[in-house]
């Protein structure tokens, strides 16, 4: 533990063509938190998700994870680092069932090899049975247990949203990046989704990153949050703090 | 340099071919992302009509570069409706599964087309008739035929009636609408699927013609003969940047040019492979094509 | 399954093939096996292989390939090589010849193995630029080796060019394409069954996500191919060394590439109990329909044709979707296993 930050962004810029969609952002993400990004639409939120997780490259500036630059890797590689994401619009694997995806991503924390599993021996019986008990575990604490088999699109938006969330899990993160978690969800579900991440950081002792819409439950569940707007940021802090902050009262009711 | 100049009609007389059947391919991958593996089928088709049509009129007694166009533009007619019903038929039942589906279906209806046509022809290769008697220029010590200076020429003007439709007419505006987004054109009102009816028909009456030109400078046909060359048609088309219609273009006069390079070399037996080679290295290097534009997948 | 059992059942299988190889080339009693039927048989082996370690790459993995064949050719054309230019002198290292039991062994497992690994190779050349394109690109650009292999192929005189390879030495027989069939289906069962098989599907189903759940697609994909090509690399060996079934430029074209796709598609594309099937009723049907092919030459190609297009537009996923076939002895639960030892 050498910095006390888990996530830097440190002067991460992103230019598409002649559009700068990030400009000179810096992010510092302690680990233990519930960090939220906020702003209005088009802000750049989910830009600077993909520059995180390694989708987009940056055009300037550097990422640094748990003490590596993380900047130029591919995102397999820093998922295996300990970064794990879920995404704005539901990306399940779609032919596959509810607990196929959580084994999907249990793969990364695979230990066995190729031969392993033509030859069925036995470390690759065993590491199956660990896999498959790790994985209904944790579907059961979605609640998801009962649909094990059932066809991963099958399920409820809510349900799947939260299946996204096991799966980000199954591959034993550091920092679970949550894009708009709640969207689509009913005031209920919100409620029960902010309960289940708080939860989710004290139990699993992971860090929390979220980007999200809904006011509630950012004030909710994160403990600091920071606005951006066109690319930069505009206020860091507690939830009380900006919610008073003018100028993030400004971005999002005043202007153009 | 004789020689080269010699090589170079033929390889613009070849390209020219290869440009026209590309230009089908590339229109219907613009609006509906399929590659219609069945379009060298229709070249060959083409041909075909053309020779019952050419024979008909019993053309080889008295060739006359009137008839011959009329001839022209009866296989043109009957690939049209050709298109159109292979599209009907086989593509818009599978139009809404995966391209997975589509693309196995336009292989299928290309290997019908193929031994249904030796089926129907037989295997046998047939002599397309003389429809316009073959006169050499000499133009400073090169030799060209009329009928590669015909190819070329009618190629050319073709392109340029393409280009018209496209970008000149109503319906040149709607294909361009349905390539860029399906679904919105419909919503706008656009009737897609008479659209999409319409691209087969140009590309399948472009491809036709190619047919007919080709039979001209080398009457033999066979009901096999579209398979290399719709291939090749393709290579060009991506070269060129698929669903780019300039590009087709150049794609086509490219391949045309390296193919008959290569013909003139030691290593002339490789021909064939020329354009698949040309492929894999535009695609490692240039996916998007000479003149395409590349997207990035959102997330 | 613990390594003992494991073992009683590779000698079990071995028993039975032998047995049955036995029966084949020198009958029982007075029966005989009618060699027409028994050249068929031995065709469904090797499509067979063929179709399922194509399931692996199109099925499993989700890339579009239509250019097995040329996998089929260069695994082929390596192994009949070894034989007919090393054959003797390696049938002399077990001290026989190639007309004795262990040289003709001994010679036909280095051959499959030299086969493998220059198919498998090629899968890797292959593969490499497949990992940046998607579906039809990815699907030319297999059509497009297939035919440059082919054409190479064709201008190599000491492997009989345009001719194709007559001077193979017919080592096949029943024992060896089944055993290799079989340890196709195995291998590629195992895998699909497997964490690893999870990770192709994961990656056929959405590279994005696939990606962001820590799967190195590329590697994935690649490693689906070679494997898939050397398998067919297999099937190219054994069926060049078949009695009188020499290979052929001519032959192991984008035709032969589709035949095999049809074999998948009619099953059930991702399904091995499919490959099976279609391997096996696309084996027989254009026998059967032989006469009737020389009657109409191109007709057995348009009855493939229509039934491909009919498939797509009726009935895409086949006859068995993704569907095993129960066989619990072979550990093939019913509905498509994601996970080894199944879910009691």
């Amino acid at each position: 533990m050498s910095t006390p930050w888990l996530l830097e962004a440190r002067n991460v810029t992103k230019r598409f063509g002649g559009l700068t969609a990030v400009k000179a952002l810096t992010i510092n993400v302690a680990r233990g938190a519930l960090y939220g990004l906020i702003g209005p639409n088009g802000a750049g939120k989910t830009t600077v998700f993909n520059l995180l997780t390694g989708q987009s490259d940056l055009s300037e500036g550097e990422i640094v994870f748990d003490g590596l630059r993380i900047d130029g890797r591919k995102p397999y590689q820093i998922a295996k680092l300990g970064m794990a994401r879920t995404f704005q619009n539901i990306r399940l694997f779609a032919d596959m069932t509810v607990l196929e995806n959580v084994l999907a991503a249990q793969h990364l924390r695979s230990r066995q090899v190729l031969a392993d599993a033509v030859l069925g021996t036995g470390r690759h019986h065993v590491e199956e049975r660990e896999m498959l008990d790790g994985a209904m575990k944790l579907l059961k604490i979605f609640d998801l247990d009962r649909f094990a088999h059932e066809p991963a699109t099958s399920l409820p938006y809510g349900s799947q949203r939260r299946l996204e969330i096991a799966r980000a899990l199954a591959t034993e993160p550091k920092l679970l990046l949550l894009d708009e978690p709640a969207a689509g969800m009913n005031p209920q579900e919100s409620l029960d989704l902010m309960r289940l991440v708080r939860w989710l950081r004290d139990e699993f002792r992971i860090t929390i990153l979220l980007v999200e819409h809904n006011m509630k439950v950012v004030m909710g569940i994160c403990e600091t949050i920071q606005v951006i707007d066109y690319g930069e940021a505009i206020a860091l802090g507690p939830p009380r703090e900006i919610q008073q902050n003018p100028k993030v009262i400004e971005a999002y009711l005043g202007g153009g | 340099m004789d020689t080269f100049l010699q090589q170079l009609i033929n390889g613009l007389s070849l390209g020219a071919i290869y440009a026209l059947v590309a230009l089908g391919y590339t229109m219907v991958y613009g609006v509906l992302r399929l590659i219609n593996f069945a379009h060298g089928d229709v070249y060959m088709l083409g041909a075909f009509a053309g020779y019952f049509i050419a024979n008909a009129l019993k053309l080889d007694a008295n060739p006359s570069v009137l008839w011959a166009i009329l001839v022209t533009m009866g296989a043109m007619a009957v690939c049209a409706v050709v298109g159109i019903l292979i599209e009907r038929l086989a593509y818009r039942p599978v139009r809404h599964h995966s391209r997975l589906t589509s693309l196995i279906t336009a292989i299928g209806v290309s290997l019908l087309l193929e031994y249904g046509g030796q089926v129907v022809f037989g295997a046998t290769p047939r002599f397309f008739p003389q429809m316009v008697r073959s006169e050499i220029y000499s133009l400073g010590g090169v030799q060209i035929t009329n009928q590669s200076l015909l190819i070329i020429v009618v190629s050319v003007v073709m392109m340029f009636g393409l280009h018209f439709i496209v970008h000149r007419t109503k319906i040149g505006k709607a294909m361009r609408a349905t390539s860029f987004n399906l679904s919105v054109a419909t919503l706008m009102g656009i009737n897609t699927d008479f659209v999409i009816a319409f691209t087969f028909a140009l590309g399948s009456a472009l491809a036709a013609a190619a047919g007919v030109l080709v039979a001209l400078a080398i009457p033999r046909i066979d009901p096999l003969m579209g398979l290399m060359t719709g291939l090749k048609a393709f290579v060009a088309a991506v070269l060129g940047g698929i669903g780019n219609i300039p590009g087709a273009m150049l794609g086509g006069m490219l391949i045309g040019l390296m193919e008959t390079g290569l013909g003139a070399t030691a290593y002339s037996t490789y021909r064939d492979a020329v354009a698949f080679g040309v492929l894999i290295l535009i695609l490692l290097v240039r996916p998007a094509g000479i003149l395409g534009t590349a997207g990035p997948e959102k997330v | 399954m613990s390594a003992a059992r494991k073992l009683f059942v590779v000698i079990v299988t071995t028993a039975i093939l032998l047995g049955l190889n036995w029966i084949f080339e020198y009958g029982v009693g007075d029966f005989q096996v009618n060699p027409y039927y028994a050249r068929i048989i031995n065709l469904i082996g090797i499509n067979i292989t063929l179709a399922v370690s194509l399931n692996l790459i199109n099925g499993l993995a989700g890339q579009f390939s239509i250019g097995h064949a040329g996998f089929m050719a260069v695994g082929g054309y390596t192994a009949t090589y070894v034989t007919v230019y090393f054959g003797r002198q390696l049938a002399a290292l077990a001290g026989s010849t190639l007309a004795g039991a262990a040289g003709a062994s001994l010679v036909m497992v280095l051959s499959l193995i030299a086969g493998a690994l220059a198919a498998a190779l090629a899968g890797l050349v292959v593969g490499i630029p497949s990992l940046r394109l998607k579906g039809d690109y990815l699907a030319i650009v297999t059509l497009g080796f297939g035919e440059i292999i082919r054409v190479v192929i064709l201008n190599i005189p000491s492997v009989g060019g345009a001719t194709g390879f007559t001077d193979a030495i017919p080592i096949t027989n029943f024992f060896w394409i089944f055993a290799m069939a079989i340890m196709t289906i195995v291998i590629v069962r195992n895998i699909a069954v497997s964490t690893f098989g999870r990770a192709l599907t994961a990656v056929r189903a959405d590279e994005i996500a696939a990606e962001a759940m820590g799967v190195d697609t590329t590697r994935y994909k690649v490693l689906a191919f070679v494997i898939s090509a050397g398998l067919a690399g297999v099937a190219g060996g054994l069926s060049g060394q078949l009695f009188a079934n020499p290979l052929n430029p001519q032959n192991l074209n984008f035709v032969k590439s589709i035949e095999v796709i049809v074999m998948i598609v009619l099953g059930g594309i991702g399904s091995i109990t499919g490959a099976v099937f279609g391997a096996t009723t696309l084996t027989i049907l254009p026998e059967a329909l032989r006469t009737f092919d020389q009657q109409f030459p191109g007709l057995r190609m348009v009855l493939y044709a229509l039934l491909l297009i009919l498939l797509m537009i009726f009935r895409p996923q086949g006859l068995f979707g993704r569907r095993e076939l129960g066989w619990s002895w072979l550990r093939l639960p019913g509905r498509r296993p994601a996970i080894d030892g199944g879910v009691r």
